[in-house]
């Protein structure tokens, strides 16, 4: 079960490679997710953040290949797991890796389990669909699973329908079913958003513990900074579609260097500070078919937007060492679009 | 104050150099439990169980807790949108806990709310300047007409353009919602508005502009608020004074300072050691409750939090600990102090 440490040179686990994802609306298709990279490596946490509508759970949708039909489409790019594209499997073998390999949280526990099945029923057709066991192993190692997950009483609760626990028990068992098969990602998506605080902290320290212990690796999808400063090792910044900034998660509260991270860490309040007024980001997101299609996407909003900012179009580019910047403020963002881009 | 007698869990010291807005006393506020053949009363759930506090002029109480600890049964109940089973509510000096009709109706002008989802609280076939301009055309024979200067300064005031006086509410973002909803609470100049989650709903970059918005309406209307949020670093943020809730009991009040420096209460710490922090650096161990919120349908007996207090003693499941100062406006209920 025990995987090997990864070297410096072996296949990342998680592999995105300019990744456009669209949505139909009418005849067209408009991109929700435009040309975005990111690799994730083994037993690492990376915390994907941005405001509603930036495309991060269009991403993850994408990973998983569940956009659903006939609306949203990969449209371009490459999305590779240990080193196998995704968009080439069949259904088949997309079902085999889904929940087995890669497998996902949702943000409501309410509503992502189903409510005429019991608990242990819903964890064990996990089980059967991917493991050769019988009902009765299943049965047990359901238990034991949702001891693992903190959760009372497991042999009564496997009984129980999903109505009859709270929020946080529910979010338990949801993590239950994720790690049954000992995923070597689990992509969670607002996992805690809708939990309260204090079960919010049982739950992200939840987390962390199945990370060491089963040795996967975690995308955290969040709008909250504070979560991703509890738990990432590594932190991608998303507006509108695009990846604006990327660095380790130390580098990123000490030094954000794009405009929109910085303003976003200053709308928060802060639990040490005592400021008169929070940062305040004026305007809205331009609307999926209103996008422009040259210059920086931020620009409309931005406060430190100059009149080539509509202009040019920011690469993402390293302007230290591992922390890359999409913004023109900074040198090597300035570079030309290579050929074929757009 | 002729009540002394009745006070001493009181969550503020009488004499103070403000006037007291808002002053709740033992207010319980139970949802029955109805069942069995005739649909008898089969037990409570004690929501809101005797809390004590006051709002002074001009102030903003802040309201923290876990969902289904009261925080809204109690903003719900102060603006009588519930009937509370027993206690008073003094508003201005005036006793409302059970006035009725024509008069709740008249009061009401004096006390408004924001709520917690701006996609609900508006109605999708009233038009921005219909839902602004209905609280004053209830209490005035105004026609539309007439108000509409008045309604566009309000809904300047809040931030959105002229254009919006006749647009529908699904022509707008959330944070934009929420605006209107505002406007519609400032339109009879209240004097106190109670906002429930007023942005919980909303994206970090939006709930700064609604909080902004808030405290400077606050300064320029003379607003006193009753701001209920389970974000502790919002209520931080907005409050001068904050009240911890625990499963419909007031477990803490404390002005904003102290309560951040010096959380007394078991749960406070608890909850305060929950937010997770915003630099990375500061990782810390913290205090992990285990399990989940009881019941308020058969609430422990003792003190309400002992089931999952990482201090409780015996006594703590017999003795219910009663609200009170250990330091000048800091109280505080638990056996501890």
């Amino acid at each position: 079960m025990v995987r090997k440490t990864a070297g410096q040179n072996e296949t990342p686990l998680l592999e995105i490679k300019e990744l456009q994802t669209g949505f139909k609306i009418g005849k067209n298709y408009y991109n929700a997710v435009e040309k975005v990279s990111l690799k994730v490596d083994r037993r690492k946490i990376v915390g994907i953040v941005g405001e509603s509508g930036c495309g991060k759970s269009v991403m993850s949708l994408s990973v998983m290949q569940l956009l659903p039909q006939g609306i949203g489409k990969v449209r371009g790019g490459e999305i590779k797991f240990e080193g196998r594209n995704l968009e080439k499997l069949s259904e088949r073998e997309m079902n085999k890796i889904r929940g087995k390999d890669i497998s996902m949280i949702f943000q409501e526990p309410m509503t992502a389990l189903n409510p005429v099945f019991t608990i242990g029923y819903q964890i064990e057709e996990v089980l059967l669909n991917h493991e050769k066991i019988d009902k009765k192993e299943a049965r047990k190692k359901s238990v034991a699973l949702l001891k693992s997950v903190g959760i009372p009483r497991p042999e009564s609760i496997v009984e129980e329908y999903p109505h009859q626990l709270s929020g946080g028990m529910r979010q338990r068992v949801m993590i239950a079913m994720a790690i049954a098969c000992q995923p070597k990602l689990l992509i969670a998506d607002e996992p805690t958003t809708a939990l309260d605080v204090t079960v919010q902290a049982q739950i992200l320290e939840l987390l962390k513990d199945i990370q060491e212990v089963n040795d996967m690796a975690i995308i955290m999808i969040t709008h909250d900074l504070g979560v991703v400063s509890e738990i990432c090792d590594e932190v991608i910044v998303m507006y509108a579609g695009k990846i604006v900034e990327r660095t380790d998660v130390m580098e990123l509260f000490d030094n954000p260097k794009h405009p929109y991270t910085q303003l976003l860490m200053n709308a928060i309040p802060k639990m040490d500070e005592e400021v008169e007024s929070l940062a305040t980001i004026e305007g809205l997101v331009p609307s999926i078919q209103k996008m422009p299609q040259v210059g920086c996407r931020f620009a409309n909003r931005c406060p430190k937007a100059m009149p080539e900012c509509t202009q040019i179009t920011p690469v993402l580019a390293e302007d230290e060492p591992g922390h890359e910047v999409a913004c023109i403020l900074y040198e090597n963002s300035k570079q030309p679009e290579r050929v074929g881009d757009r | 104050m002729n009540m002394t007698e009745t006070r001493e869990t009181t969550a503020q010291p009488p004499e103070t150099e403000k006037e007291v807005l808002l002053d709740i006393q033992n207010l319980k506020t139970y949802y029955p439990i109805k069942g069995g053949f005739l649909k008898r009363t089969i037990g409570n759930v004690k929501a809101v169980d005797d809390i004590n506090i006051q709002i002074k002029k001009g102030e903003t109480l802040g309201l923290v807790g876990e969902s289904g600890c009261g925080k809204s049964t109690t903003g719900r109940t102060i603006l009588r949108l519930l009937t509370p089973t027993e206690g008073k509510i003094l508003f201005d000096g005036k006793d409302i806990t059970n006035i009725k009709g024509n008069e709740l109706r008249k009061a009401r002008q004096d006390f408004q709310m924001v709520f917690q989802d701006p996609y609900a609280s508006l109605n999708p076939t009233q038009s921005v300047g219909d839902i602004v301009s209905e609280p004053i055309r209830n209490y005035r024979k105004v026609s539309k007409k007439s108000l509409k200067p008045e309604i566009l300064e309000l809904l300047r005031r809040v931030g959105l353009p002229p254009e919006a006086y006749d647009k529908y509410a699904h022509e707008f973002s959330g944070g934009q919602r929420q605006r209107i909803g505002i406007a519609r609470a400032l339109a009879l100049k209240p004097k106190l508005i109670v906002a429930d989650e007023p942005v919980s709903a909303l994206d970090v970059s939006v709930q700064s502009q609604v909080l902004n918005l808030l405290k400077e309406l606050q300064g320029e209307f003379d607003l006193t608020f009753l701001f209920i949020a389970h974000d502790l670093s919002v209520v931080k943020h907005m409050s001068d004074r904050i009240g911890v809730m625990y499963l419909g009991n007031m477990v803490e009040v404390a002005t904003n300072k102290s309560l951040y420096a010096e959380p007394l209460h078991p749960y406070t710490q608890a909850l305060i050691s929950a937010i997770p922090e915003t630099d990375p650096k500061k990782r810390k161990e913290r205090i992990v409750l285990q399990g989940d919120v009881p019941s308020p349908a058969n609430p422990p007996s003792g003190c309400p939090f002992h089931t999952r207090c990482p201090m409780a003693k015996a006594e703590c499941a017999e003795i219910k600990p009663a609200l009170k100062e250990v330091k000048p406006g800091h109280h505080v209920a638990c056996i501890l102090y």
